[in-house]
């Protein structure tokens, strides 16, 4: 297999359009933190965007930021941090969960719509990415969208990229809108709350108009030896006081939670809960990562807590549950678990032998498979980039 | 007489029109079918009125599988459909062609699921966008998008349109506020993309169809974001000396870390013109006017209006009018909510639907100024300060064909120069027939043939809403 790393993005647009000229399939690479997730492809030339970095426009006053796809997430965190402003979504590093090392991109995270618990109240990676420039299947350099809030100027082809993994071109720019840092972040923890009535006070708290930024329930074991429902509140001084108080006498009847956690140990905290750090160890114990609506998640995890070895906790007012199933035995009972309730399981993790047995995304409805093979032509109609990545013959 | 050109309508569907609708009356019954030149008057344009078109028929189904039947229909026929919500688009996006059947969703109009606990609401593609939030307003939620038409059009417009409003500062546009729809493509085929949990496999095609202007499909239902609604919200009035300040300290407020729930810009004109309507007690005397909206607790809004107005006091603001009651802040957004209607009680008008970069606001509005006056025209500017979505009304008399060229020509240039800057030709009105020729100055070829690609990866034969969007040469298929 062929190595190259472009340094410009017509480089990259000559390579693949030479790799088009002679039908050859092409790996697309960026820091290499998430390369474990969806299936395993094998390609005649992998493409690595690793000098494809540099933050090519930012505007501190009007919240947007444009970098190359290589640019570490990291060099764009530090540089908006001098402006106290934040990617609103909070992008999950999947470098804890996944064992893996290097660098997460800008590209890699948009790709993967990379998205934290802030997403309850902000939105995931796709709400805020607002342009894009890539090379598709033949070799074309397209841009799409722009550096404004507001454009619906002919059809959006920014978004469709989150969550494609990059098999609808290769990302050379991304362009996100950003949000100031909150003045102030408080998180109010609720012990020893059962799963349901857990939930139960996650959606409450979610339904009133404190506008809570985070909203996640930690069993028993998960850091600590008691559960764990959390809420955090964040905004100026003066709201985050008001808004502590108000939920606190709201939701008396549930528990009683102690002063807030602030500072380092609640980042920490959410850290955590981002990147799924109680479930990291054992590194290859296969992963899921369950969607559902939170009334149903309760009941969800009650049909599959009798798995053997089963850890899980609850994200996203309890939408988003991470589950672990350590034999890697009971794929079928999950994602039946799932369906029937609506919901959707992706496995994360597993050890290679399950990750070739078990398709990572839930199969789709004829009608959508077609209009997913129909789009993905439109991009890359030879299927040269990402072959296979998502779905065996995309 | 206008710019505009409209496809020649093909003789052999016009030559077929009794057969095609012998067969429509097959698939629905008749009082859901309009063909008479009288009853299609409603349906020959929409909001852009200076064109129109009759349509070849006008289908109302009651549901998805009508809408299925038809569509399949036509798609065996070869006839193209036009979808159509309320018709308030203003930038054409529903006017008809004679060779066209229109589909409108009026008749879907029922809320079929409110969920609180998991924040969303079900809804046929008909209900308007005001009833979904009345749908749930007794229990403390409301739907966030909220375009000046909210009254009349529908959710099935606004999806098409990824309309947007005053409050998308913070809540963002339609497409942030839409978790899932069911689809007929134009084959008949039904389709549900997303839903209301959080990740759903496969690509994000909801990205597509919101924004794409009834050319991927008709959508029939929605499952929309819901929010609870804010403790209080307060409008606040300020006047500035001049665009250009106004324009710095909505620039300034940002900057300081804030984001208020709206941040509405009015220019003299547009004040003067709205004051006569709604007698909403703005200053005439000021040369521009921002509409900051906060919302939050009492203690809460105090303190966020005590930071703003500390900004604005050092931008030299000349006026400060605080709401004193609800009935005041409604007063206040009904003056900036009725621009669009006061306006056109003085004058025809065209409006214009840029958006710029921010630090490009003041600069933008001068320019605007200018471009208008070389015309011989009156512009009143109102718009989305926050998110640098401008709304130039270019005014002229609707009977002097030589007026409407020139306005329409004002009109292209200056979202010429809203793309110049660094924006872009539609904020939230969409391309419609209004821009499809200037889609050029914004894309170069290869980005609109990949658009065109995609496009035509849903509807393979280009039927839906066919001469709207991209320009009608060079037209690429999948």
């Amino acid at each position: 297999m062929t190595d190259f790393f472009p340094t410009s993005e017509a480089e990259a647009a000559a390579f693949i359009s030479d790799c088009a000229a002679a039908g050859k399939t092409i790996r697309i690479l960026g820091g290499g933190t998430r390369a474990r997730l969806a299936r395993d492809i094998a390609a005649d030339a992998q493409l690595s965007t690793q000098n494809l970095t540099g933050v090519t426009l930012y505007e501190p006053a009007e919240m947007v930021i444009s970098a190359r796809s290589g640019t570490p997430v990291r060099e764009v965190l530090a540089l908006i941090d001098q402006h106290n402003q934040m990617l609103p979504f909070e992008p999950l590093d999947h470098r804890t969960l996944l064992a893996t090392t290097g660098e997460p991109t800008m590209g890699g995270l948009a790709a993967t719509n990379a998205s934290g618990p802030r997403r309850i109240y902000a939105g995931a990676a796709r709400d805020h990415l607002i342009g894009a420039r890539f090379v598709n299947g033949r070799g074309e350099i397209v841009k799409s969208g722009g550096r404004v809030m507001k454009n619906v100027t002919g059809l959006d082809l920014v978004k469709v990229h989150c969550g494609a993994y990059g098999t609808l071109g290769l990302l050379t720019e991304v362009t996100f809108k950003l949000r100031p840092k909150p003045e102030r972040v408080a998180t109010l923890i609720y012990k020893r709350l059962d799963e349901a009535s857990a939930i139960r006070l996650l959606g409450e708290a979610l339904g009133s108009p404190f506008e809570i930024t985070g909203a996640a329930y930690l069993p028993i074991g998960h850091g600590r030896d008691f559960s764990r429902a959390l809420l955090r509140i964040e905004g100026f001084d003066a709201s985050v006081s008001y808004r502590i108080d108000e939920l606190r006498r709201r939701f008396a009847a549930y528990a009683t939670p102690r002063e807030a956690l602030e500072g380092p140990d609640a980042d920490r905290l959410w850290r955590a809960v981002r990147d799924v750090e109680f479930l990291s160890a054992p590194a290859e114990a296969p992963l899921w990562r369950l969607s559902v609506k939170p009334s149903d998640a309760a009941a969800c995890v009650a049909h599959l807590r009798a798995i053997d070895g089963a850890r899980y906790f609850y994200d996203l007012g309890g939408g988003l549950i991470w589950f672990t199933d350590p034999s890697g035995q009971n794929a079928a009972l999950i994602r039946d678990t799932l369906a029937a309730m609506n919901g959707h399981a992706t496995l994360v993790r597993g050890p290679d032998a399950l990750r070739q047995a078990v398709p990572p995304f839930s199969p789709l409805p004829a009608a959508q498979e077609k209009l997913m093979r129909s789009v993905k032509h439109a991009f890359d109609p030879q299927r040269l980039i990402n072959p296979d990545l998502m779905y065996p013959g995309l | 007489m206008t710019a505009i050109a409209f496809p020649a309508p093909d003789a052999t569907i016009l030559a077929r029109r009794g057969e095609i609708i012998a067969g429509l009356t097959q698939l629905v019954p008749a009082e859901c079918l309009v063909t008479s030149d009288i009853e299609m008057r409603v349906f020959e344009t929409d909001a852009l009125t200076a064109y129109r078109r009759m349509p070849l028929a006008v289908v109302l189904p009651r549901n998805t599988q009508e809408v299925s039947a038809i569509l399949r229909y036509c798609n065996d026929l070869h006839v193209p459909v036009i979808p159509r919500g309320a018709g308030t688009s203003l930038s054409g996006g529903a006017i008809p062609q004679e060779d066209a059947v229109v589909i409108g969703v009026a008749k879907m109009n029922r809320i079929l699921e409110v969920d609180t606990f998991n924040r969303f609401i079900r809804v046929e593609a008909g209900v308007t966008n005001l009833g979904v939030s009345n749908a749930i307003v007794a229990e403390g939620f409301f739907y966030a998008p909220d375009p000046s038409s909210q009254l009349a059009c529908t959710i099935g417009g606004n999806v098409g349109m990824n309309s947007g409003g005053a409050h998308c500062l913070k809540y963002g546009v339609t497409s942030n506020n839409v978790l899932g729809v069911k689809m007929v493509l134009m084959d008949g085929e039904i389709v549900e993309v997303g839903g209301p949990g959080p990740d759903h496999p496969g690509f994000d095609l909801l990205g597509f169809i919101v924004g794409s202007e009834g050319q991927l499909g008709i959508v029939t239902e929605a499952t929309l974001r819901i929010l609870p609604i804010a403790e209080g919200a307060r409008p606040v009035l300020f006047g500035f000396a001049s665009s250009e300040i106004a324009g710095a300290c909505v620039a300034a407020i940002i900057a300081a870390g804030i984001i208020p729930v709206a941040m509405e810009f009015m220019d003299k004109a547009a004040v003067a013109i709205c004051e006569a309507f709604a007698g909403a007690g703005y200053p005439l005397h000021v040369e521009a006017l921002l509409i900051i909206e906060v919302e939050g607790s009492e203690t809460e809004m105090d303190a966020q209006l005590a930071q703003i107005i500390a900004i604005a006091q050092q931008h030299e603001v000349q006026v400060i009018r605080q709401s004193q009651s609800a009935m005041e802040a409604a007063q206040i957004w009904k003056g900036r909510k009725s621009a669009f209607g006061a306006t056109g009680r003085v004058a025809d008008y065209i409006c214009m639907d840029g958006t710029v970069p921010t630090g490009q606001l003041s600069y933008v509005l001068k320019r605007t100024g200018e471009i208008v006056k070389e015309y011989g025209l009156r512009v009143a500017n109102v718009f989305h300060a926050g998110d640098g979505n401008m709304h130039p009304l270019i005014m002229y008399n609707v009977n002097d064909p030589k007026e409407q060229e020139k306005a329409e020509a004002a009109g292209n240039d200056i979202l010429k120069l809203c793309v110049d800057v660094g924006g872009c030709l539609t904020g939230e009105h969409g391309v419609g027939i209004e821009k499809r020729d200037l889609m050029r100055h914004q894309y170069a070829d290869v980005d609109l043939q990949q658009q065109m690609r995609v496009r035509a990866a849903f509807d393979e034969a280009w039927l839906l809403n066919p001469a709207k969007v991209f320009p009608l040469d060079g037209r690429v298929m999948g």
